[in-house]
């Protein structure tokens, strides 16, 4: 049998040296880099276009709760990258504790999230307003709402999958010889971190 | 079939980076959030503050794939991978652009 055959037969991606899972869900993280490229890229073409239905920086959205929950966001990164690490070594009271860290982050970020919502709501600023832009139109509320809404529909994703993978950690599913699934919770995780790492600059910040 | 060989490279993949820096990476991720904030209200002109905001976003989003992602820890072939919808991007925005 070659190699490439074995490797198959164990479920590796021949040529790429990584499981086959792992392949998958890098696929989809790439596919998904095309869905939020598309998004960015209308909301910039979108400003460039009609800037004054676009308000300043700071002027309609709340800056510094955002960047509170970017930072939330970036500590639910460092909890769930440990708690790969933690399985890595076999230590499966640290990959629970880092995982329910992760879960309580993720859940803040989302909470606080719609609590922004909520918030620009009372004051008139939804999706088809135009009250905040000087020549009327629905631009700036109906790009800010979709993009935002989107990612976080994809964190509140990622939190319920994190549920799974802390559900399957109680049952004993993963050890450092077996930690695929949470290596691949883990990416996902992290690219929704990157996503929103982008978002906040261009949306809040520019 | 054995299903333990198939988590083999992610065994291989957790020996070969048992201690990379997490909590540098995390303090420095959270000390450009900050420079970001402020940055933005700088009052320069509006396209160095864009461009210094891309350049430090474009930073903060390498690390996390360089170290939270493991990308650093990966083979090449993966980084071409990673890499391979960015030109893609590039294409879509631009055909949009020339929509409008």
């Amino acid at each position: 049998m070659t190699t490439d055959a074995m490797a198959l037969e164990r479920g590796y991606m021949p040529g790429m040296r990584v499981y086959n899972l792992k392949l998958g869900m890098w696929v989809f993280l790439l596919s998904e880099v095309m869905f939020f490229t598309g998004l960015i890229g209308s909301y910039i073409i979108l400003r460039f276009a009609h800037p004054t239905q676009f308000a300043e920086p700071g002027v309609v959205l709340n800056v510094p709760l955002t960047a509170f929950n970017t930072f939330v966001l970036i500590c639910s990164s460092v909890t769930m990258v440990k708690a790969y690490a933690a399985i890595a070594t076999g230590d499966q009271k640290g990959l629970k504790i880092w995982l329910l860290a992760t879960i309580a982050l993720g859940t803040f970020f989302v909470g606080i999230q719609v609590f922004e919502y909520i918030a620009l709501a009372q004051h008139g600023f939804v999706p088809m307003a135009s009250a905040y832009a000087a020549e009327g139109g629905a631009l700036y509320g109906s790009t800010f709402y979709t993009m935002t809404g989107f990612h976080g529909t994809h964190v509140t994703i990622g939190v319920l999958c994190l549920w799974f993978v802390l559900w399957r950690a109680w049952k004993g599913a993963y050890s450092a010889d077996s930690l695929g699934g949470v290596e691949i919770v883990g990416l996902y995780w992290h690219f929704v971190d990157l996503v929103w790492i982008i978002l906040f600059t261009i949306v809040y910040l520019i | 079939m054995d299903p333990q060989p198939a988590q083999e490279a992610a065994m291989e993949h957790a020996e070969e980076h048992k201690d990379p820096p997490y909590f540098l990476v995390w303090g420095v991720l959270f000390i450009l959030t900050i420079l970001e904030v402020f940055f933005a209200f700088t009052g320069l002109p509006k396209f160095w503050i864009a461009t210094g905001l891309i350049i430090m976003a474009l930073w903060k989003a390498l690390l996390v794939a360089m170290y939270y992602m493991h990308l650093r820890f990966e083979p090449r072939r993966m980084w071409i991978l990673a890499a391979s919808p960015l030109p893609l991007a590039v294409i879509l925005v631009i055909a949009v652009l020339t929509e409008f």
